[in-house]
């Protein structure tokens, strides 16, 4: 049987590997549109903050995938699906012929289209060569902006800082990572990240880029502008969907799979960031592994189904630790805060009806799993609400 | 330097202390009241000698001022009342705690030359009714026993007597004789099942108020049994004793069945009463019911017999014996013996003697309150506080013109209302003798220097009476001639054969009073020691009677006051000590769970009676009586103005003795709610205003816990007292559960705790201990730091109350050594070095052991 994997990123790497490993007597191909060896596309922020070298990234050497069987196809992007065939194409009009096709084309950083977006100095935050590229500009030293305070953004900021430029980052939201932080951490990260010297403007949205023949600035709604020789735009990302669409797959903001993570084509799969799942899609490696996982085993006969848990998210920022899960809205007032703000510590726990419904850890995650636990089962925490913020240690339930 | 011989100032029993130059206290082995023991008090006395808040210096109207001034102004006052009132407008109200030379010099003064009956004594609350017993029996105050008969009984009957902590060294004694001698039985009788009860043969909880008829019982019994006595009154006696069989006291009729037979056949039978028995409306025929059952077994003045009342205070029995009670004349001498009072005033050189008794101290107050009293100097007591319907005596306070206060301290319930104060010395800077319950004087010395311009309390009262132109009479040297003086007026009864004679003092040099042993009384002749007195006795028809007010269905509960182990009356001097405060740190009001329907463990709750009310946390506890509340007399103003509970006490007094029924009021409990409850604990206090109900408490060096309960809603409180404990570069550390109401906050600088707070809807805080014991350490460690709002270590032992205070173990560590295999409180000792020190606590470890003990298998 032949097997094509689109997209040599974790999820897709994981993938193959699991297929060779499962279905010993297929033939497995690791296409990727990358020059380099399957790398961890998270430490990425290593790489750039000098923490990591571009060999230490690498996860699979070629002997490692070759042991397995697979086929690797570094700089191989691939043009289009020609199902009625059971092939793909690359765009230098190869044909890889295939029985199950599992697409892991992942996602592409935004680039927003503001005026003089295209200038040259303006990079996105994505793969090996956009952290290239900012290491050249981080070599002259000067001053750079980061056009988004995600997770993505604050570490390029972090990585650009300890390059030694001056670093500001412009954020559309009033604290940063709102996705996972509520305002309270947010503002702890933002002091953290100050005494690193990194400056911050938020709530502030960027009007455009500055400059002739090069970045020189960042024009703020405001008015004002930030001088800058490096603009890092981290803004978000797009499920890199293209493929499926003109072969006439289902996509909605991804591609749509069932519980198998199969497409609407029983031939094809998809997993990690360019899938879509009841209507939710994925941003982090570790449901995107889980979905790799469970695509391999279905092509493999087994019966089985991706159950998303709640979601959570464990990171490292600047050294600091933070992890938050499920529902952390704001909204509503029924939630245990506790806060040492000298040790840089910070709990906020979400209930609803006696029931933990969401937590975000800043400073001590150690506890992270207890929270996911109770959030997933919707256990009743009516009995050890006072101790809950500190913990399973201090919790003494009755027998 | 060697070590300073001196006398305990605390209870009755008066033991002897060995002071070190450096204030370390160790009990005299020699001293015979208690050959080297101490308990938890005794012990904590080195830790109250540097008090903070003395009075340094003499005060009028609020400014300092010279003791010639202030002496001055005493002076006028009483001599502005005198001539306006004439001498029954004038009064002293002085104090147990004064030693017998400044009692002697204060009654001289007011008896001998105010001319008044007017001056009385807070021993009037404490055994008044013990005296008045005795005079009726014996026409004497006389104690027949001495303590050794408690080691010699074979039956000691404890009446309305906490011994374990109210005497605890004779409670230790008892114990000790017990060990020895196991067949030596010992009865309770007490409404409450208190640590006295540890250990006791038989516990009778008798209703409160109900001696009178459990004794009347007893007698009819003995009589019944074939016991006969020659001496007058029985058959009045018997006739009194009506034909109850004890029923009035809600004793189970098996238990006084046995309890009669015990007493009948065992002729070694002491009946030790103390407070309990005497702080009734009956105290004094309850005295005299105890006494007519001893006099009808012949057993008065037996070794190892008889009646015997123990005192509350270093030197109640001092002032029995110098007459500083209104109804007292000096030395025993008898107002109604007109040629004793002729020799009295011919002694003194004192032709306006007063003729007769005068106010006793609720009456006294009363006539205050009426504007009848120009001029009152107290001293060394806190009436505010101690006294029954207490919002009336601070009003009556406040209506005497010229109110004079000898104190120790600075701000009292008392000082704050006092015109005139007069800087008084204390324990360790004074000189002169006290005397215990079992008759034996002993010397106070002084070991310390005179803190600001403290003088004697004999010295100010002399000094006014020279300005009030009695100089002469008051001219004594120092507390050796006063003795010597007092010791002569003993003589002047005779030829009546009075058991209380110093004659045999009276010769003491300066140098024979300064090195004077412990000496027990009668001392007739230079030499003697007194021992056990027999004297010729009469029997008192004592008719049983209920309390002065019933309960009714407005106030259905008896409300009980007494005493905390390790707190001594208004807390003035033990307040201050963190370990023993550890032992009972907040205000409480105890009650039967079954009576606490609709009160919260835990909770606030409102003690109201028709007089006033105070408000306590609420416990639930099996060991009071159906039916009743049990409340601390300690708390005042300065700890917990909400929880002074004489503001409810009934003024009602006993018809001889005038002491105050402080053991029954009919009250009700209801509870109190509170939008929150909680606590914070601070580097400096905070005052008793912090919120609608505060207690304040010392927990540990330097360290001041307020226990607190509001109205308002948790999160403005919260708001509120962060401002108020915030201290500048510190940084809080917070827990907040809104919707929970749940607030908690501590303060740290630089790892170093400066505050915490903690609100919560519920009384269910968490114990303060580990939170207190925090505040030790310079820099907080990293997992106490996380676990702080937590109130516990995540892997300590559930926190618990501490048992031993001087080796500050907590009942969690005894019982985990019980669990351990310590079955007995010698392996716990062992163990734990729990009951180890002093021996207070042994009752309570003793009941932990019975709690814990696994039952064998069946």
């Amino acid at each position: 049987m032949r097997l094509l994997v689109i997209g040599a990123g974790p999820a897709g790497t994981r993938c193959a590997v699991r297929l060779a490993e499962r279905l010993p007597a297929s033939a497995v191909t690791l296409a990727g549109a990358e020059a380099a060896l399957p790398y961890d596309r998270v430490a990425l922020s290593k790489l750039l903050a000098g923490d990591a070298t571009m060999e230490g990234l690498i996860t699979h050497p070629l002997a490692l995938l070759r042991g397995l069987g697979i086929v690797y196809r570094p700089a191989t992007p691939i043009a289009a699906i020609d199902r009625a065939a059971s092939e793909a194409v690359t765009t230098r009009g190869e044909r890889l012929g295939y029985d199950r096709l599992v697409l892991a084309t992942g996602s592409s950083a935004i680039r927003l289209p503001l005026p003089g977006a295209a200038l040259p100095g303006v990079v996105l935050y994505r793969d090996m060569d956009d952290v290239r590229a900012m290491l050249r500009a981080a070599a002259g030293g000067g001053a750079a902006v980061v056009i988004g305070g995600g997770l993505l953004g604050l570490e390029a900021a972090v990585g650009l800082a300890a390059r030694g430029m001056k670093v500001t980052v412009v954020h559309a939201v009033g604290w940063p990572m709102e996705r996972q932080l509520d305002p309270a951490a947010g503002a702890l990260l933002t002091r953290r990240l100050g005494l690193r010297g990194i400056h911050f403007a938020m709530p502030a949205s960027t009007v455009g880029i500055e400059g002739d023949t090069r970045a020189t600035g960042v024009r703020l709604s405001d008015g004002r502008v930030v001088p800058a020789s490096l603009v890092v735009m981290a803004v978000g990302i797009r499920p890199s969907v293209a493929l499926a669409r003109e072969a006439g797959l289902p996509v909605g903001r991804a591609i749509t799979v069932d519980d198998a993570m199969r497409t609407a084509d029983p031939a094809i799969h998809a997993i990690g960031e360019c899938a879509e799942h009841q209507g939710r899609c994925i941003g982090l490696v570790a449901p995107a592994l889980e979905q790799a996982e469970i695509a391999a085993r279905a092509i493999a006969g087994v019966a089985c189904a991706w159950a998303p848990r709640a979601e959570s998210a464990a990171l490292k920022v600047s050294g600091t630790a933070v992890w938050s899960a499920g529902d952390i809205a704001t909204a509503g007032d029924d939630c245990i805060v506790l806060r040492d703000d000298a040790e840089e510590r910070y709990r906020r726990l979400s209930l609803r009806d006696g029931r933990l419904v969401g937590a975000v850890l800043y400073g001590d995650t150690a506890d992270a799993g207890f929270y996911l636990d109770l959030i997933t089962s919707r256990r009743s925490v009516a009995g050890f609400r006072s101790v809950l913020p500190f913990g399973p240690a201090f919790v003494r339930e009755a027998a | 330097m060697a070590e300073t011989r001196s006398t305990c100032p605390y209870c009755g029993v008066g033991c002897g202390v060995l002071v070190s130059p450096a204030g370390a206290v160790r009990g005299d082995p020699e001293h015979p009241a208690n050959r080297g023991r101490l308990c938890s008090k005794g012990t904590a006395l080195g830790e109250t000698l540097d008090q903070p808040g003395r009075l340094l210096h003499p005060e009028v109207d609020g400014r300092r001022a010279s003791w010639d001034a202030a002496l001055d102004a005493v002076a006028e006052g009483f001599r502005g009342a005198l001539a306006e009132h004439g001498p029954a407008g004038v009064a002293l109200y002085v104090s147990g705690q004064l030693l017998t030379e400044d009692y002697f010099a204060a009654n001289k003064f007011a008896k001998g030359f105010l001319g008044t009956g007017n001056i009385d004594s807070n021993s009037r609350l404490c055994m008044a009714s013990a005296v008045a017993g005795h005079r009726r029996a014996f026409g004497e105050d006389i104690v027949p026993g001495i303590y050794e008969d408690l080691e010699l009984a074979d039956l000691v009957v404890l009446v309305g007597s906490n011994l374990a902590w109210c005497h605890p060294v004779l409670f230790q004694r008892l114990q000790a004789a017990r060990a020895a001698r196991p067949e030596m039985r010992v009865v309770v009788v007490d409404p409450r099942r208190t640590a006295t009860c540890e250990g006791a043969d038989l516990h009778l909880p008798l209703a409160p108020g109900s001696d009178v008829a459990l004794f009347n019982g007893l007698l009819r019994h003995l009589h019944a049994s074939g016991r006969r006595s020659e001496a007058a009154g029985l058959d009045a006696a018997l006739a009194a004793a009506g034909g109850g069989t004890g029923g009035e006291t809600g004793i189970d009729p098996a238990l006084l069945t046995t309890f009669f037979a015990w007493f009948a056949a065992t002729p070694r039978t002491v009946t030790l009463f103390s407070q309990g028995a005497n702080q009734s409306s009956s105290g004094t025929d309850k005295a005299n019911a105890i006494i007519n059952c001893h006099l009808l077994t012949g057993s008065i003045g037996q070794p190892g017999a008889g009646p015997f009342s123990v005192t509350g205070q270093p030197n109640a029995m001092g002032g029995r014996e110098v007459g500083a009670l209104a109804t007292t004349l000096a030395g025993h001498l008898d107002w109604d013996n007109p040629a004793e009072v002729e020799a009295l005033r011919g002694f003194w050189q004192a032709p306006s003697l007063a003729a007769g008794p005068g106010l006793k101290a609720v009456e006294l107050f009363q006539a205050a309150g009426e504007g009848r009293i120009g001029a009152l100097w107290i001293m060394a007591t806190n009436p505010a506080v101690s006294l029954p319907d207490a919002a009336a005596v601070r009003a009556a306070m406040r209506r005497v013109p010229c109110l004079v206060v000898s104190e120790c301290v600075r701000e009292s319930d008392t000082v704050d209302l006092a015109r005139i104060r007069l800087p008084a010395l204390g324990w360790g800077e004074k000189e002169g003798t006290v005397t215990n319950s079992e008759r034996v004087i002993s010397r106070q010395r002084g070991f310390r220097p005179a803190p600001g311009e403290a003088r004697p309390d004999w010295w100010a009262v002399a000094e006014v009476a020279a300005r009030l132109g009695w100089g002469e009479a008051f001219a004594w040297e120092g507390p050796a001639a006063i003795f010597r003086e007092h010791a002569a007026v003993t003589a002047l009864a005779r030829p009546a054969a009075r058991a209380f004679d110093l004659s045999g003092l009276a010769g003491l040099t300066d140098a024979d009073y300064g090195t004077l042993p412990p000496t027990r009384w009668p001392v007739a002749r230079p030499g003697e020691a007194g021992g056990r007195l027999s004297p010729p006795a009469r029997f008192v028809a004592t008719p049983s009677r209920p309390p002065a007010h019933a309960t009714s269905p407005a106030y259905p509960l008896r409300l009980l006051t007494g005493r905390l182990r390790d707190q001594w009356h208004s807390m003035t001097r033990t307040g201050a000590v963190p370990r023993l405060m550890a032992h009972s740190p907040e205000p409480v009001a105890a009650i039967n769970p079954a009576d606490a329907a609709g009160l919260t463990d835990g909770g606030l709750a409102r003690v109201a009676s028709a007089w006033g009310s105070a408000v306590l946390r609420l416990r639930h506890d099996p060991a009071v009586a159906r039916g009743a509340v049990f409340v601390p007399m300690h708390w005042t103003d300065r700890f917990a103005p909400a929880a002074r509970i004489n503001a409810a006490v009934n003024p009602a007094v006993d018809p001889h003795s005038g002491q105050p029924e402080l053991k029954h009021t009919p009250v009700r409990v209801e509870p109190v709610g509170m939008a929150w409850h909680g606590f914070a604990l601070a580097r400096r206090p905070l005052g008793t205003a912090l919120a609608n109900w505060t207690a304040l408490l010392p927990a540990a060096d330097g360290v001041w816990r307020h226990e607190l309960g509001g109205l308002e809603a948790p999160a403005e409180a919260f708001a509120r007292l962060r401002v108020l404990l915030e201290e500048p570069d510190a940084a809080w550390v917070v827990l907040e559960d809104p919707a929970a109401g749940l607030h908690r906050a501590a303060l740290l600088r630089d790892g170093r705790l400066l505050a915490c707070l903690f609100l919560d809807p519920a009384p269910a805080l968490p114990a303060r201990d580990w939170l207190v014991g925090l505040f030790a350490d310079a820099r907080i460690g990293s997992d106490a730091r996380r676990a702080l709002l937590a109130g516990a270590p995540a892997d300590g032992p559930a926190p618990s109350p501490t048992i031993c205070v001087c080796h500050g173990i907590a009942a969690a560590g005894i019982c985990r050594a019980i669990a351990a295999g310590a079955d007995t409180l010698a392996l716990v000792g062992e163990a734990t070095r729990a009951g180890t020190g002093c021996g207070s606590c042994k009752p309570e470890i003793a009941a932990l052991l019975v709690a814990q003990r696994i039952p064998e298998p069946a």
